[in-house]
């Protein structure tokens, strides 16, 4: 191949030489590549929703001397698939953003050192789903459950639903619309929630009758959430006609948060007894180019500084015991006592022929 | 010849062959069985069945819509016509994103139809049809209209005095002329809707799925890689066949064409029945490319210019962004600006190439062989491959491969610019490449003959031809790169998003404001984009200085 590499060498020169030039004048900030000392900066691939405050980020770096660079890898399930792709040659030192659903396909694949990080006593083991090799350290947790449009329900002056059961009854009729979970993780989440309740048969009868009571399907969260549910300010806007819809437990308080001028209550509330739980995990990438940084990187995740800025930047749950919720999520936020989970193992094993067993069932 | 052939040696082939190699090749080789075991399966089927009908149906009704509008621009001269081409060209230029959820706000439930008549057409196959006329009208605008402009008619006008009806000159003066320039429009209409991904996504709901949309679904959320690369292997063969087919028709239908200045042939409308076409052509373009754009402006001034001002927090989407979004603007035009650089570079350079004299093209011995035309031609297919080759396939491929000096620029910023001007160069050479063959060999004749050399030729003959089509690819080059979505959400890249994946980002969360800042930001998006479009509209190339 050292024509292509001859080839390549060239052809870089012409383009980076081209893009000098255009990026003269332009005060551009922008990283050149592979540049930069690797003990300077600590890389961290994460998926689309990964968000931090500037200042916990400084914070960081105040600590250690690094800076953090985050790249954003896709949605989630995309995410981890390119870090099975690059297992060898990573993209970065850390990955935030496996969950639960996905873990044992990155654990299988082998792209992640083992490392125990400082303060994992101060999670609980639930959620310490690599107990035993530290593979991958838990970070947050959110549930994903039916919102109600409240408004709908006091109109008419109908109990919302709580649980699977209640979606399923004819009081509820043409009033649910759920994400296709082939392409949608709270999709993906609420099949796998019926799959915990019903059990491994069971939840297919489910279906039907939820299919039989007008369930409607579409493929992403915002479709659902903006524009088909009645209970959110896109959905107002976009006259959405239907009052339940899979989102997250802390959908509620993000409707208050970013509503002008903000109201005393939340317009959307919780069906707490359909929630599965997810649980993300960040984990150091096999052959990092910064491992000492990352793994101080890891520590930082669980400190109690960024596990208290991610509500309000990524509508999750801290797993520290030590973390306070901003008042915004106590006030309007949902308390999930018991919510249901599946194994990581067995979504591996199950979640592809789940899919498709749903897909002939509902869709077709 | 030999940078276009590098680069995308580097940036194409080698990605995209490494990547379909992940999942054809085991210890054993390639196992090419796996080509029959994953087209026999009916889900498969389905998936190139509906993905063929749909991108023909799609042609059809774009070239039906939009061949008026066309003419229009190109004959009739009336106030704001500049404007009105900057307008068309702006669909062009948005993120699926945005036009499915204005699509949505049209067709869709509470829609104006909706309002108005009760009629829903969200999740049929109509609304996927309309959505691509929507896109792909400033396509066959620009690439039939810049040349239709530069016909002269006095050709049709001489074929009338010889005693030709008006439909029997337009017939055999006319027609033939436009022929390429048709068929290059339709062709690049097909490629775009056949490989269409996220109209589908949005607006068929789940029952219908492309080829480039199942891709995606076996890549990147299934792990499929066999399965994803057979189909990409499909795909590409299609698109070869198609574009085999195109370079025939093309090279049939080449004729020198004697070019004039687009600025003397335009007319104002006389009589009744232009003046009608006029009318109608301004109504389809009023109904289905305003209004969809109207429906987002107002939807971004729903809480007054309160949308726009919350786009200039760094805490804006609830830090979704680590810089305000207002910054994404500054990004995507830097990137747009080194990926049009890039794009007519690379395209132009090529062109010029395939527009070389055969003898000029010595394979060795110095004579013309068979081999020289057929390398042309192969060369001339390989620039277009880009279109139909699916951006996740590509942006994978650059995963895989950019990850080791010299070219470890997995995460490096000019990655994007690379991945746009991927898709900008065949829009380069198909816009320029007619125009250019067009010009009368014995001008470049004369020129040698009288000493120039074969850069002095170019300079001196082909660049002041073909500067206009120059322009309008540039503007292509640049409306793509700006609006690109595809291979630019495949790569991973440093905070620093361009405006469509920031207004991904605001509609994928929750929330009055970031749903208002994702229309404002759209909003935005399409007002650089008219802009930038304008200011190459006032552009002229020709030597009376007018502007």
């Amino acid at each position: 191949m050292s024509t292509t590499r001859k080839i390549a060498v060239g052809t870089l020169a012409a383009a980076l030489g081209v893009s000098t030039l255009t990026a003269c004048g332009t005060d551009s900030g922008k990283d050149a590549g592979a540049g930069g000392t690797a003990s300077k900066t600590v890389t961290l691939v994460s998926h689309d929703s990964f968000n931090a405050s500037p200042a916990v980020l400084k914070e960081f770096t105040r600590q250690t001397g690094l800076t953090v660079k985050v790249l954003k890898s896709g949605d989630a399930g995309e995410a981890v698939n390119k870090a099975v792709l690059t297992k060898g040659a990573p993209q970065g030192d850390v990955f935030f953003g496996v969950d639960n659903t996905l873990l044992s396909r990155a654990l299988d694949n082998g792209i992640f050192e083992p490392y125990e990080a400082k303060g994992l006593d101060r999670i609980p083991e639930a959620v310490q789903l690599d107990k035993g090799e530290h593979r991958v350290t838990p970070v947050d947790t959110g549930e994903i459950c039916v919102n109600y449009d409240k408004k709908y329900f006091a109109d008419r002056k109908l109990v919302p639903p709580q649980t699977f059961d209640d979606l399923a009854k004819p009081a509820y009729k043409d009033l649910l619309v759920v994400e296709n979970p082939e392409r949608s993780s709270p999709g993906l989440g609420f099949l796998l929630g019926t799959a915990a309740r019903y059990g491994d048969e069971g939840w297919q009868d489910y279906w039907k009758k939820l299919k039989a009571n007008g369930v409607k399907v579409v493929d992403s969260w915002e479709l659902a959430y903006n524009q088909e549910f009645s209970g959110s300010a896109g959905g107002r806007k976009a006259k959405g006609d239907r009052p339940l819809v899979v989102s997250y437990a802390s959908s509620p308080p993000v409707e208050v948060l970013y509503a002008e001028p903000q109201p005393a209550e939340a317009p959307t509330g919780v069906s707490t007894g359909t929630c599965f739980q997810q649980t993300e995990f960040a984990g150091l990438l096999t052959g990092a180019k910064n491992p000492d940084g990352g793994k101080a990187l890891i520590d930082f995740l669980i400190g109690r500084k960024f596990q208290e800025d991610m509500p309000l930047q990524m509508f999750v749950n801290p797993v520290a015991e030590d973390a306070q919720l901003p008042e915004l999520f106590t006030k309007h936020g949902a308390e999930v006592d018991r919510p249901y989970t599946v194994a990581p193992a067995k979504i591996a094993e199950k979640r592809d022929q789940w899919i498709q067993t749903w897909s002939s069932l509902v869709l077709k | 010849m030999a940078l276009p052939v590098a680069f995308f040696a580097v940036f194409f082939a080698y990605p995209v062959t490494a990547i379909v190699g992940r999942g054809l090749r085991t210890d054993d080789g390639w196992q090419l069985g796996r080509l029959g075991d994953v087209l026999g399966r009916p889900d498969v089927l389905d998936v190139l069945w509906f993905t063929t009908w749909q991108a023909l149906a799609s042609t059809a009704l774009t070239l039906l819509v939009a061949l008026p509008g066309a003419y229009v621009l190109a004959r009739f001269d009336f106030p704001g016509k500049g404007l009105l081409r900057a307008v068309v060209t702006v669909p062009f230029v948005l993120p699926t994103v945005v036009v499915g959820t204005a699509f949505l706000a049209v067709l869709g439930r509470g829609g104006l139809l909706d309002e108005l008549w009760g009629v829903r057409l969200d999740t049929t196959v109509w609304a996927i049809l309309l959505a691509h006329v929507f896109f792909n009208y400033a396509v066959v605008v620009r690439t039939v209209g810049g040349l239709w402009a530069q016909l002269d008619p006095r050709q049709e006008e001489a074929a009338r005095v010889l005693g030709a009806s008006r439909l029997g000159a337009w017939r055999r003066v006319t027609l033939p002329a436009l022929a390429p320039a048709v068929a290059a429009a339709a062709l690049m209409v097909f490629l775009f809707t056949y490989t269409s991904f996220g109209i589908v996504q949005i607006l068929g709901g789940p029952a219908y799925r492309t080829l480039e949309a199942e891709i995606y679904r076996q890549t990147a959320q299934l792990l499929d890689l066999p399965t994803a690369a057979v189909l990409t292997l499909v795909q590409f063969a299609a698109v070869g066949a198609i574009l085999a087919v195109h370079a025939r028709t093309v090279r049939r239908r080449e004729a020198e064409l004697a070019l004039v200045d687009a600025a003397g042939t335009a007319r104002r409308p006389r009589g009744a029945g232009q003046w009608a076409l006029l009318g109608t052509v301004l109504a389809t373009i009023v109904l289905l490319l305003l209004l969809p754009l109207g429906v987002l402006v107002e939807r971004s001034f729903d809480g007054g210019l309160g949308y726009y001002r919350a786009l200039q927090d760094a805490g804006a989407g609830g830090g979704t962004f680590l810089v305000p979004p207002v910054e994404a603007i500054g990004n995507s035009l830097e990137y747009a600006l080194a990926a049009t650089v890039l794009a007519l570079l690379i395209g132009g350079l090529a062109a010029a190439a395939l527009t070389l004299p055969p003898s000029r093209l010595r394979s060795g011995g110095g004579t013309r062989t068979p081999a020289a035309g057929r390398l042309v031609r192969g060369f001339d297919a390989l620039l277009m491959l880009p279109l139909g080759v699916s951006a996740v396939t590509v942006g994978f491929g650059f995963l895989i491969t950019l990850d080791e000096p010299p070219l470890d620029l997995r995460s490096s910023w000019i990655l994007v610019p690379l991945a746009q001007a991927l898709v900008g160069v065949p829009f380069v050479v198909r816009t320029v490449l007619p125009v250019l063959r067009a010009v009368d060999a014995r001008l470049r004749e004369a020129a040698a003959v009288l000493g120039a050399s074969p850069w002095r030729v170019w300079r001196e003959v082909d660049l002041p031809m073909v500067g206009r089509a120059l322009l309008v690819a540039a503007g292509f080059a640049f409306a793509v790169s700006l609006g690109e979505f595809g291979a630019t959400v495949f790569i991973a890249r440093p905070d620093d998003p361009t405006l469509p994946v920031a207004v991904a980002r605001l509609l994928g969360r929750p929330g009055e404001l970031n749903y208002g800042q994702a229309m404002a930001l759209s909003t935005i998006l399409m007002v650089v984009c008219a802009v930038a479009l304008l200011l190459l509209e006032r552009v002229r190339v020709d030597r009376s200085g007018e502007l």
